[in-house]
């Protein structure tokens, strides 16, 4: 298929540009979809407040009332609590934070680049061997990452890497996803004809590609950017594998340790109750913040 | 002397399994007798893997005073929970710590994988082994002939937490042998509650009943490892609280989890037959009834007797493959009789210590409130020097703790009973044996 194609029959089917609505809704149905919804919604709700809730209360006061509501005193003990988060081994979770934003924000900052660059390059130019290629690094989606952490652990330990931050950040800059999901919005978004004109007015082509594409393509960009943040943020089995020195760990490792802990030291569960809490806020923050770039992204990537 | 008879055999058939590929050693245990343990010169710098908290505070002590051998620490989850995978994958990529936290029922499986060092010529280690309690020692030699492979850290010796004001208030009589708890648990249930909550998925809690029954689930005979989860002392264990449970006698919450927490919170358990580190959670988790509580020694399977226990302890091996044999070995044995070094692991960790003088420590000297006052470490230290010392555990516990809490599970949701699950792990672990190529007896 080659990239004119491509940028047609996306163009025809983009769900975005205009798709007529569908036959009227009965209520009935329309009920029965908020009904569903509704459900879900509190499914995936209930879980964040219990949190909430839980991160307001001392340890004993997590076993002994009501678990879905708060107790007299909770504002100063969810203060006492953070403060204790905050402080415990020496303000060690801080640092947890810390590293997470950095693994996961410059990482997927990145990635988001080199997904771009490579899918765009994918898109937009010819060369013997693209559809190989392509297919390789689609079969890289279906690899789930944790099946490569051990294979990863062997050769970062032969180039003594392990217990690095490298050992994290490097894996961490690949997006398979990514440069599937920039290869499909570049063909169907930035015209060969504008490509040609800049050529023609002596642009080199990573300028083109840094002034012009990428603006063209900055709703998948950011769709690339949340995904990599989310995975990357949440990546727990690979510090595992690959970490040993406290201070390197993202906050999802350092939480799972506190908490295999528990048996032992049972005033880590409060402190993991608030540290999960804590931990969700950066995500639930990039999210609110990109979220209308997310949803265009999201329908062009669905196109194929 | 069937115990003694025990041990060198079982060293023998470790060997055995270790030297598969070849040979049989004709007999005799010499494969790991001749390592020698030279200090390194100039300064060293050790790698200490461990997951208990504090760990590193407890190191900067020894790393003040000793500038010449520095100890590094890394962390991470307890050992099931991840560490000890990472310490394969780190010996199979040929960079696995110095030191490494291993629990006794994990030790057998890295000695069988060829992970641990034998320290035994190193300085001072031989010499080391009247410094520690009896059991705790065998665990870390195997019984084998001039070989340690691991310093003993912590340990975790049985007894039974109970609601003195409970059993006062109610005229019933605190048991000391299990045919009086049972009693008891039926005058308990009587009122309302429960005399204790049975941990289904705690099979090393059920190891340790077994242990003080005088029970033995691994061992080794004419070079070969026996499995025998269901032997005698398994079955009357597993009996006894089978008659509970089927009586509705004991309740069947998970373990540490927050209902859990809240049924000791509320008094509704009575006892809980637990180790040493159990004063902690108790004091965590059920506040409310802090000085209600009291200690007494495990109930007995023959009036009169002193058997306990013992659930969870851990020991700091040498991994193979350090550089630093010497050092390591001297690191591990200061860590875990120095008097400071142990006050501040018990402060900052929990850690009931493996070493005899451990009941000199101010720590363990002295009455705690929550327990009215008592002495409760007393009852501890007494119970440390009653449990079997000759007890093995077997080199793939993780997947027969696995079988057989399934099956416990199954029992305690009525389906099955507590030996069939035994039954079930018995049958699981040959095969989970034999699949690694351990030379088995069925």
């Amino acid at each position: 298929m080659s990239a004119a194609t491509a940028v047609t029959t996306t163009k025809k089917t983009s769900p975005v540009s205009g798709s007529p609505r569908g036959p009227r809704h009965s209520i009935m149905s329309r009920g029965a979809a908020m009904l569903i919804m509704g459900v879900f919604t509190l499914y995936f709700l209930t879980p964040i407040w219990w949190l909430l809730v839980s991160s307001s209360k001392t340890g004993g006061d997590i076993t002994g009332t009501a678990p879905l509501w708060f107790t007299a005193d909770s504002i100063p003990t969810f203060f006492a609590n953070l403060g204790n988060l905050f402080t415990y081994s020496d303000g060690v979770f801080g640092r947890w934070l810390l590293n997470s934003a950095l693994y996961a924000g410059l990482g997927a900052l990145l990635g988001t680049v080199i997904a771009a660059m490579c899918g765009y390059a994918l898109a937009k130019y010819e060369f013997r061997g693209r559809e190989a290629i392509f297919n390789v690094v689609l079969s890289g989606v279906l690899v789930p990452a944790t099946a490569l952490a051990l294979p990863l652990f062997l050769i970062f330990s032969q180039v003594k890497l392990t217990n690095t931050l490298w050992a994290v950040f490097l894996p961490s800059l690949v997006s398979p996803f990514g440069v599937y999901l920039a290869r499909i919005y570049a063909a169907a978004s930035v015209p060969t004809e504008l490509l040609e004109a800049a050529r023609l007015d002596g642009s080199s082509e990573a300028r083109t590609f840094f002034t012009v594409s990428t603006r063209l393509m900055a709703p998948a960009l950011v769709t690339i950017f949340l995904f990599q943040f989310v995975a990357i943020w949440n990546n727990f089995f690979l510090p595992l594998i690959m970490l040993r020195d406290q201070a390197l760990f993202p906050v999802t490792l350092g939480l799972y340790a506190w908490n295999s802990q528990i048996s032992q030291i049972p005033e880590l569960r409060v402190l993991v109750i608030v540290g999960a809490l804590v931990s969700i806020l950066p995500l639930i923050a990039t999210f609110l913040a990109l979220q209308r770039f997310w949803s265009s992204g999201l329908g062009a990537g669905s196109v194929k | 002397m069937r115990v003694r008879y025990g041990k060198a055999t079982a060293a023998f058939a470790i060997v055995s399994a270790l030297s598969l590929a070849g040979c049989s050693s004709g007999g005799s245990t010499s494969a790991s007798q001749d390592t020698s343990c030279k200090p390194s010169s100039g300064p060293v710098e050790l790698s200490f893997t461990t997951w208990v908290p504090g760990m590193d505070k407890v190191v900067d002590l020894w790393n003040k005073d000793h500038p010449d051998i520095k100890v590094k620490v890394q962390t991470g989850p307890n050992g099931n929970s991840g560490t000890y995978q990472n310490f394969f994958n780190q010996l199979q990529a040929g960079n696995a710590p110095d030191l490494g936290q291993i629990e006794y029922d994990a030790l057998p499986n890295f000695r069988v994988q060829d992970g641990l060092e034998n320290i035994a010529a190193c300085e001072g280690v031989a010499g080391a082994k009247d410094k520690f309690v009896d059991w705790t020692w065998g665990q870390v030699t195997f019984g084998e002939d001039k070989a340690v492979y691991a310093i003993p850290q912590d340990s975790g010796p049985m007894a039974m937490f109970y609601r003195a004001d409970l059993f006062k208030e109610a005229g019933i009589k605190v048991p000391t042998t299990w045919d009086e708890y049972a009693a008891a648990a039926e005058q308990i249930k009587a009122r309302g509650s429960y005399i204790t909550n049975f941990p289904r998925s705690d099979v090393n809690w059920f190891a340790g009943n077994v242990w003080q029954a005088g029970g033995q689930w691994f061992s080794n005979a004419n070079d070969k490892w026996e499995v025998n989860l269901t032997g005698k002392e398994s079955e009357k264990v597993a009996n006894y609280w089978q008659k509970l449970l089927e009586k509705g006698q004991v309740s069947t919450l998970p373990s540490f989890s927050d209902e859990w927490n809240a049924s000791f919170n509320k008094g509704q358990q009575w006892t809980w037959v637990s180790a040493v580190w159990g004063a902690s959670t108790l004091q965590s988790g059920a506040p409310d009834t802090a000085g209600k509580w009291a200690v007494a020694p495990m109930p007995q399977w023959e009036a009169g007797g002193k058997a306990a226990g013992n659930w969870g302890g851990s020991s700091t091996a040498v991994l193979k493959g350090s550089k630093h044999p010497y050092e390591a070995s001297k690191f591990a044995l200061w860590l875990n009789t120095d008097p400071e070094a142990l006050a501040l692991a018990n402060k900052l960790g929990g850690l009931y210590p493996a070493a005899k003088s451990a009941k000199d420590l101010g720590a363990f000297s002295g009455g705690v409130d929550y327990f009215g006052g008592q002495k409760i470490y007393d009852v501890f230290a007494d119970a440390s020097s009653n449990v079997n010392p000759n007890f093995t555990w077997g080199p793939t516990m993780t997947k027969t703790y696995t079988d057989v809490s399934d099956g416990f599970g199954k029992a305690t949701g009525g389906s099955g009973t507590l030996l069939d699950a035994l039954k079930n792990g018995q049958a699981k672990t040959i095969e989970a044996l034999k699949s690694q190529s351990i030379p088995v007896k069925e």
